[in-house]
């Protein structure tokens, strides 16, 4: 059984219960329901974690916008070619300090999601994501991102105007800024299309996000010629939040209610809002170069190998 | 005092050692690819059949329609670089399994042993026509010349070689993109080699990207496409993502020459297609044009 038919039985459940006046039945169904929820939510597979990254209730990047800052002003297009809605760029105050903040953004039906490309970005939105990081570097303002994308989207027009290129652009630009930068995966973290707004000082994510190269079912079809073994592929891709903060690949997880994150939104942006000040008061007592130092020392890390060191000896001819 | 001289004497009994591996390279047997005379094999432009010994003496390039063939980065060393210039760098690097993938190690040793190579990426100091610069080769053939976490590493080593040498770098990409078995690693790889690219550019450095037959996915999103000069080889199959993933997201046919160099040139994303006979030749010329008063 995999965490949505966990969930619907919880649903079945709350539904009785509003169903019944009866005080003392009531509380022996809620009893019931907290005591299902404790045993069988609490340990996930990954694939019930890649199932409530992709949920249809999970908050979406504006909903923790608009959540954390209350004067969130949006800035659109990227002064070259349009203005890309499936990543949602602008200003805005936490707790009186201004933030620049870039987001990709999903939609919660699918008019919306036809609007937002199901927040897969085209070489555009990253431009624009670049151009407004840029902005907040002139200006000396922290930034932080919200990643959450199924991946870059790859279709004739993103080819055409160089996605790869965009992408590169970003990552090359993002390792150069000199003003903090908080990444959060809240979401799913689609391969290079969520790196491109990933290079950051300290990337948090939440509990039940995940972040990998490409989706479990491309894996899947790609190695064992199979997309339906998705579940598999999770389990061997690690995926999830705890492995990668096993590998130091992001900094902090971010605790999500029982259930995912819909169970309990406004606790979920609370924290997260928590979470980022946090991090954001350290990375402020460092200067510029700091910063940037502090960044480029993460990136320079990135890896899992070995080596005899022959270098000082000065190498091989061939 | 003992214990310097100790060290002193270890070391210089090191550098003898390699002074004996270098005099007789396994590789430089290996490289020299002879095929007997009978073999053919197919063009997969023009579908005729070519002799693979004139095509190898042709440089690769089919005779019949001009396709270029993708070459070993050996062979491709020795086309571009001047003889008895190249010193290969990064030497001893070892692939890892971090995800504990089954099969991968298997994987590795296999194409190891075929390729004769670390991995799929080799770099070191070389010169063309007499331009100092490092030169950087990946490798198609080593699983598809996909960037793992050595590949990255080496790829931002040389470019820090480059930096400590004060030298322009010429990098010949050929992937697949990233390495699916190393996961998240390899997506990081991305990261690591496109802030190599921006540290090398800061000092004032030229950055020669040259993009052969395919160039695809991580690759083309990080270091490949951030040269300062970026030339492609006629043909070759340039994109983010792979042809056969779009068709299957759009649900329709891509139109004839899509992703390929030339088209790419159309669109403004590379500065020359170059046909590679003509490639040493326009390298060495770029990089006169760099070159710095000392
Ligand atoms: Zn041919």
């Amino acid at each position: 059984m995999d965490i949505l038919a966990k969930e619907r039985k919880v649903k079945d459940l709350e539904k009785q219960l509003s169903e019944l006046g009866n005080s003392e039945a009531v509380e022996k169904i809620k009893l019931e329901i907290k005591r299902y929820k404790e045993k069988e939510m609490t340990k996930l597979t990954p694939w019930d974690r890649v199932l409530l990254a992709r949920h249809q209730l999970r908050p979406t990047a504006m909903d923790f916008i608009n959540y954390m800052s209350q004067d969130f002003i949006e800035l659109h297009g990227d002064r070259l070619y349009r203005d890309d809605m499936s990543i949602i760029g602008g200003i805005g105050t936490i707790e009186g300090q201004v933030f620049t903040i870039i987001a990709q953004q999903k939609g919660k039906t699918l008019e919306e999601n036809l609007v937002r490309n199901f927040a897969m970005p085209h070489p555009e939105g990253y431009r624009k994501a670049l151009r407004l990081m840029k902005q907040a570097e002139k200006f000396g303002r922290p930034i932080i991102t919200i990643i959450d994308t199924p991946g870059a989207y790859p279709g004739i027009g993103a080819e055409e105007r160089g996605q790869g290129q965009a992408i590169a652009m970003n990552l090359l630009e993002m390792s150069e800024l000199t003003v903090p930068v908080i990444a959060v995966v809240i979401g799913e973290g689609g391969s290079g299309g969520a790196l491109a707004l990933g290079v950051a000082n300290k990337v948090l994510m939440l509990e039940n996000a995940i972040y990998s190269i490409l989706s479990p079912e491309g894996y899947a079809s790609i190695i064992w010629k199979d997309a339906s073994l998705a579940p598999k592929a999770a389990e061997v891709m690690k995926l999830t939040a705890y492995d990668l903060a096993e590998f130091s690949i992001i900094d902090r997880i971010i605790k999500e209610p029982l259930g995912g994150a819909h169970f309990d939104k406004e606790k979920t942006y609370l924290d997260t809002k928590n979470a980022i000040l946090e991090e954001y008061y350290k990375l402020r007592k460092l200067s510029p170069t700091e910063i940037h130092f502090q960044r480029n020392n993460k990136i320079r890390n990135f890896g899992f190998l070995q080596r005899f060191n022959y270098e000082n000896l000065g190498g091989i001819k061939r | 005092m003992n214990s310097i001289s100790n060290t002193l004497n270890k070391r210089k009994q090191l550098k003898n050692n390699l002074k004996a591996i270098r005099e007789e390279s396994p590789f430089i047997k290996a490289q020299r690819m002879d095929v007997p005379e009978g073999l053919y094999e197919k063009c997969p432009s023009c579908n005729r059949t070519v002799n693979m010994k004139s095509n190898i003496e042709n440089d690769y390039i089919c005779k019949h329609c001009g396709n270029h063939f993708r070459m070993r980065a050996i062979d491709r060393i020795k086309y571009i670089v001047d003889e008895d210039t190249f010193v290969e760098k990064g030497l001893g690097y070892i692939t890892l399994n971090p995800l504990f993938q089954d099969g991968y190690e298997e994987k590795i040793a296999k194409y190891k042993k075929e390729t004769n190579l670390d991995d799929a990426y080799i770099y070191g100091y070389g010169q063309i026509y007499g331009q100092q610069c490092v030169i950087g080769v990946m490798d198609s053939y080593f699983l598809m010349g996909s960037m793992g976490s050595v590949v990255g590493e080496k790829v931002t080593r040389s470019f820090e070689y480059a930096i400590y040498k004060k030298l322009p770098i010429v990098i010949f990409s050929a992937s697949g993109g990233a390495r699916m078995q190393e996961g998240i690693f390899s997506l990081m790889q991305m990261a690591k080699t496109s802030a190599a690219v921006a540290k090398h550019s800061k000092m004032g450095l030229l950055y020669i990207s040259v993009l052969t037959h395919p160039t695809t996915g991580g690759v083309t999103a990080s270091f490949a496409t951030l040269g300062d000069i970026i030339l492609a080889e006629p043909g070759a199959l340039i994109g983010f993502a792979g042809p056969r993933v779009i068709e299957q997201t759009i649900k329709q046919k891509l139109p004839e020459g899509f992703q390929t160099a030339e088209f790419l040139e159309e669109k403004g994303f590379i500065d020359i297609v170059v046909h590679r006979k003509d490639l040493k030749r326009t390298l060495s010329k770029l990089l006169a044009f760099h070159r710095r008063p000392n």
